[in-house]
C-alpha cells in the first residue's frame, strides 16, 4: 500500500466497495438502540420527576420487595455472559455448543419473565391503583416486552444455526451478534431500572 | 473543476424493481422513487391541511361560531396542526428531499437501508388515512396537536386514541428515516469524500436525524403513557389520581421543540444548496455553517421549557431556558448572515427558486425576531396562548419551511422530470404566496398583542376587521396553489427540455442524466470535493486541496 498514491487508494477502495457490499446493519441497530434508550430515558425522567414532586396520595399502597428483583438482576446478568459464550463458540464453528449456550440464555430470559410474573401477581397493587403503581407497571412492562422480543430472537437464531451450513453460521454471524447486542442493551436497561425503581 | 469523473464501467444488471409510473405505487426501494412518494403524498396532505386551514379562517371571519359548531372547530384545528406538521412538513423536508438528494451527495447508489426506507414511507399513508378518517367515523381528537392533558383526557376518547396511534406510526416512520440518514451520511460516503466536503444539506440532515433519533422516542413513550391514562384510567397525567400534567408538557416539548428544528434545519440545508447555484458564488462560511447546525442541534435539545413559562415553572428554570433560547439566535443568525453574504455581489438570477429562497430569508428573520421576543419570560407570559404565538409559529414553519419546499421544487424539478417549470407562473405563484402569507399572518401579531386567544372559535367583536384581513390572506394562499399545481402538471408534459444540468451546478445530483438512472450513475459516482466552487477561475482552483472550504479561503 505504501507505493500507492492517495488517488490509487481511493480507486482501490472503490473497487473493493463494488465487490463487497459494506455491512452497516450493526451501525443501524446501534442507532436504533440509542432511540430505544431514549424511550426508556423518557420513562425514567417521568418517574424521577413524579418521585420528586408528587407524593403518594393518602391511603395509596405502593411497596416493593427486594429478593425477587435481585434474583432477576442476577438471571439477566448471567444470561448476558451465556450469550457471549454462544457468540464465541459460533465464530469458532462450534454450532452445537453455540446452540447449547443460546438455549441457556433463552432459558434464563424465560426464568426472568416468569419471576417477573410472580412478582406482578404477589404485589398488593394493580396497574391503575395509584401513580407509582402505574409507573412501576409501565416501566417493568415495557422492559418485559423487550425481554420477550429478545427471547424470541434468541430462539430464532437457535433454530437458524442448527447446522454449520445454516442461515446463521461462523461465516454469517450477524443475526446472532445483533440479538446479542440487543440482549446486552436490555440487560443494561434493567440494571438502571433496578437501581431507580427498587433501590432509590 | 474539482471533479474526478471515473471511467465507465459495464452496464448494471437489469433491475428487479417495477418500472414505469406503477413503481410510485409499489414497495420500491429506489431512493429517488421513495423521495417522490414522500413528496407527492406530503403534498396531498398539504392540500387537506390547507382545506382545514381554510375552514378555520372562514369560521374566524365572524366573531360568533356560525360556520361550524365549536367541537367541530376543535377537531378541525387539531387535524390542521397534526396534518401540516406530521404529514406535510416533516415528511417532505426530511423524507422527500432527503431521500432524493442524500445518496447523490454522498456518492452512493442508494440509502444505507433501502428496505427500511420503503417501510418508513409506507407507514405514512395508513397513518394519515387513519387520522383523517377518524373525523368521519368517531370524530377526531379535539385537544390540539399538543394533546395536553387534562384536556386530552376529557375530550372524546376514541378520536384521541386514533390520533395517538397515528402519531406513533408517523414517529416510527420518522425514526426509521433518521437512522437511515445517519447511516447513509456517516457510512456510505464515496471513498475519498471527506465530511467537510459534503454539500450543506447533508450536514443539515445529519443534525436533523440526530434530533429525530434522540427526541422522537420520548414523544412515543409519552403518548403511550397518555393512552394508558385514557384507556386504562391510570393517573400519569391526571391530577385527580395523583398524577402530574406538567410532566406531560416537559416530555412533549422535549420532542416538539426539536421538532421545530426537524422542520426547519433541512430547509436551511436546502436553501444553502439553492442560493450558491443561482448566485454563482461559493456558499459563504461553509465551516461556520456546519458548526452552527451542530450548535443548533445541541441547544435545540435544551430549550424545551420555553413553551411552558406559564405552567408554574420555577424561576431558575425560567432563567435557564430563557438564556438557552436566546443562545440559539446566535448560530441561527450566523446562518442567516451567511446566506446574505452568499447573495452579496453575486450574479443573482431572480428565478422562482431564488424568489422563494429570498422570501424564506425575509419571513424567517421576522419569525426569528418574534421567537427571541417570546423567549423572554415577561413578554411570553403576556402573549402566551394568543395569536402572537400563532403568527410566530407560522412565520417559522410556513414562511420558513414551506417557502423552501416550493423553492426546492422549482430548483429540482428539472432534475426529476428533465423539464423546466414555467417561470412566469412560478413568479406569479411566489407573488400570490408571499402577499397572501404576510397578509394572513402579520395581522395576527397585532391580534395576539391585544389579547385574542388562540384555538377558540369565537372572539371579541373588536377583532373582526383584522381577522377578515387575515382570512383574505388565507384565501390568497389557497388561490396561489392553483398556478403551482397547473405549473407542475403542465410542465411535466410541455415544459422546456432542461438537459442534464440546466443551472450549471456543481453538486453531484446535477452530474448525471435528468431524470437520473436507477442507481444514480451509469459509471462510478463522481468525486465532488468542492460542491460550491462557483465563480472562481478554473486555473485558480487547487485540485489537491484537502477540504472543500480551503478553496474559497485561499482563492479569494
Amino acid at each position: 500500500m505504501t507505493s500507492l498514491t492517495p488517488q490509487d487508494q481511493i480507486e482501490h477502495q472503490l473497487q473493493h466497495h463494488e465487490e463487497e457490499h459494506p455491512d452497516h446493519r450493526m451501525f443501524g441497530l446501534a442507532t436504533f438502540l440509542v432511540a430505544d434508550a431514549m424511550t426508556f430515558a423518557g420513562f425514567f425522567a417521568a418517574y424521577l420527576t413524579f418521585k420528586a414532586v408528587n407524593p403518594l396520595l393518602p391511603g395509596a399502597v405502593y411497596e416493593l420487595e427486594l429478593p425477587l428483583p435481585t434474583l432477576n438482576t442476577i438471571l439477566l446478568l448471567v444470561s448476558s455472559a451465556t450469550f457471549h459464550r454462544a457468540g464465541v463458540n459460533l465464530r469458532q464453528g462450534l454450532n452445537e455448543r453455540c446452540r447449547y449456550w443460546l438455549l441457556a440464555t433463552a432459558g434464563l430470559g424465560l426464568a426472568f419473565l416468569i419471576s417477573q410474573m410472580v412478582e406482578y401477581f404477589t404485589l398488593p397493587f394493580g396497574l391503575a391503583d395509584n401513580l407509582y403503581a402505574s409507573t412501576f407497571y409501565a416501566l417493568t412492562g415495557f422492559h418485559g416486552l423487550h425481554v420477550t422480543l429478545g427471547a424470541l430472537m434468541i430462539l430464532i437464531v437457535w433454530w437458524q444455526c442448527r447446522t454449520p451450513s445454516g442461515r446463521v453460521s461462523a461465516s454469517n454471524h450477524f443475526p446472532l451478534e445483533a440479538a446479542e447486542l440487543y440482549w446486552h442493551f436490555v440487560d443494561g436497561i434493567w440494571v438502571i431500572l433496578f437501581v431507580i425503581l427498587y433501590l432509590i | 473543476m474539482t471533479l474526478t469523473v471515473p471511467q465507465q464501467s459495464p452496464p448494471a444488471p437489469q433491475s428487479l424493481q417495477p418500472t414505469g409510473w406503477l413503481r410510485y405505487l409499489s414497495f420500491s426501494v429506489d431512493h429517488k422513487v421513495i423521495g417522490l412518494q414522500y413528496l407527492v403524498c406530503g403534498f396531498a396532505f398539504y392540500l387537506i391541511g390547507g382545506a382545514l386551514a381554510g375552514a378555520i379562517r372562514t369560521e374566524l371571519v365572524s366573531p360568533i361560531s356560525d360556520f361550524m359548531p365549536r367541537d367541530v372547530y376543535n377537531q378541525v384545528l387539531t387535524l390542521h396542526g397534526t396534518v401540516m406538521i406530521f404529514l406535510w412538513i416533516v415528511p417532505v423536508v426530511n423524507g422527500a428531499f432527503g431521500n432524493y438528494l442524500i445518496p447523490f451527495y454522498v456518492g452512493a447508489r442508494d440509502m444505507a437501508f433501502p428496505r427500511l426506507n420503503a417501510v418508513a414511507f409506507w407507514l405514512i399513508p395508513p397513518a394519515g388515512l387513519l387520522l383523517i378518517s377518524s373525523y368521519f367515523i368517531t370524530g377526531a381528537a379535539q385537544s390540539g396537536w399538543t394533546a395536553y392533558p387534562p384536556l386530552s383526557l376529557t375530550t372524546p376518547a376514541a378520536g384521541q386514541i386514533i390520533w395517538i396511534l397515528s402519531v406513533l406510526l408517523l414517529g416510527g416512520s420518522s425514526i426509521f428515516g433518521g437512522i437511515n440518514f445517519i447511516a447513509t451520511i456517516l457510512k456510505l460516503r464515496r471513498p475519498g469524500l471527506k465530511l467537510m466536503q459534503l454539500p450543506m444539506y447533508c450536514w443539515a440532515m445529519l443534525g436533523t436525524s440526530i434530533l429525530v433519533v434522540l427526541s422522537t422516542p420520548v414523544l412515543a413513550g409519552t403518548l403511550i403513557m397518555l393512552s394508558f391514562d385514557i384507556v386504562a384510567h391510570t393517573g400519569f397525567f391526571n391530577p385527580g389520581l395523583g398524577g402530574n400534567v406538567v410532566v406531560y408538557q416537559h416530555l412533549f416539548w422535549f420532542y416538539s421543540h426539536p421538532a421545530v428544528y426537524i422542520m426547519v434545519l433541512p430547509a436551511f440545508g436546502l436553501v444553502s444548496e439553492i442560493l450558491p447555484i443561482h448566485c454563482r458564488k461559493p456558499l459563504f462560511g461553509y465551516t461556520t455553517m456546519v458548526y452552527s447546525i451542530m450548535a443548533i442541534v445541541v441547544l435545540g435539545l435544551v430549550v424545551w421549557a420555553h413553551h411552558m413559562f406559564t405552567s408554574g415553572t420555577p424561576p431558575w428554570m425560567r432563567l435557564f431556558f430563557t438564556i438557552a433560547t436566546a443562545f440559539i439566535a446566535v448560530p441561527t443568525g450566523i446562518k442567516f448572515f451567511n446566506w446574505l453574504a452568499t447573495l452579496w455581489g453575486g450574479k443573482i438570477s431572480l428565478n422562482s427558486a431564488v424568489l422563494f429562497s429570498c422570501g424564506f430569508i425575509v419571513n424567517f428573520v421576522l419569525g426569528g425576531i418574534t421567537g427571541v421576543a417570546l423567549a423572554q419570560v415577561p413578554f411570553d407570559v403576556h402573549v402566551h396562548d394568543t395569536y402572537f404565538v400563532v403568527a410566530h409559529f407560522h412565520y417559522i414553519v410556513y414562511g420558513g419551511s414551506v417557502f423552501v419546499i416550493f423553492a426546492s421544487i422549482y430548483h429540482w424539478y428539472p432534475k426529476v422530470t428533465g423539464r423546466l417549470m414555467n417561470e412566469h407562473l412560478g413568479r406569479f405563484h411566489f407573488l400570490l404566496t408571499f402577499v397572501g402569507f404576510n397578509l394572513c399572518f402579520a395581522p395576527q401579531h397585532w391580534l395576539g398583542l391585544n389579547g385574542m386567544p388562540r384555538r377558540v372559535a369565537e372572539y371579541d367583536p373588536q377583532f373582526q376587521l383584522i381577522n377578515q384581513f387575515s382570512s383574505v390572506g388565507a384565501l390568497l394562499m389557497a388561490i396561489s396553489t392553483l398556478p403551482f399545481l397547473w405549473n407542475v402538471i403542465a410542465s411535466a408534459f410541455r415544459g422546456d427540455i432542461a438537459g442534464d444540468n440546466p443551472w450549471n451546478a456543481l453538486t453531484p445530483e446535477w452530474l448525471t442524466t435528468s431524470p437520473p438512472p436507477v442507481e444514480n450513475w451509469k459509471g462510478d459516482a463522481p468525486l465532488v470535493t468542492n460542491p460550491y466552487a462557483y465563480g472562481t477561475p478554473e486555473n485558480e482552483i487547487d485540485l489537491s486541496s484537502v477540504t472543500g472550504s480551503d478553496i474559497w479561503r485561499n482563492g479569494q
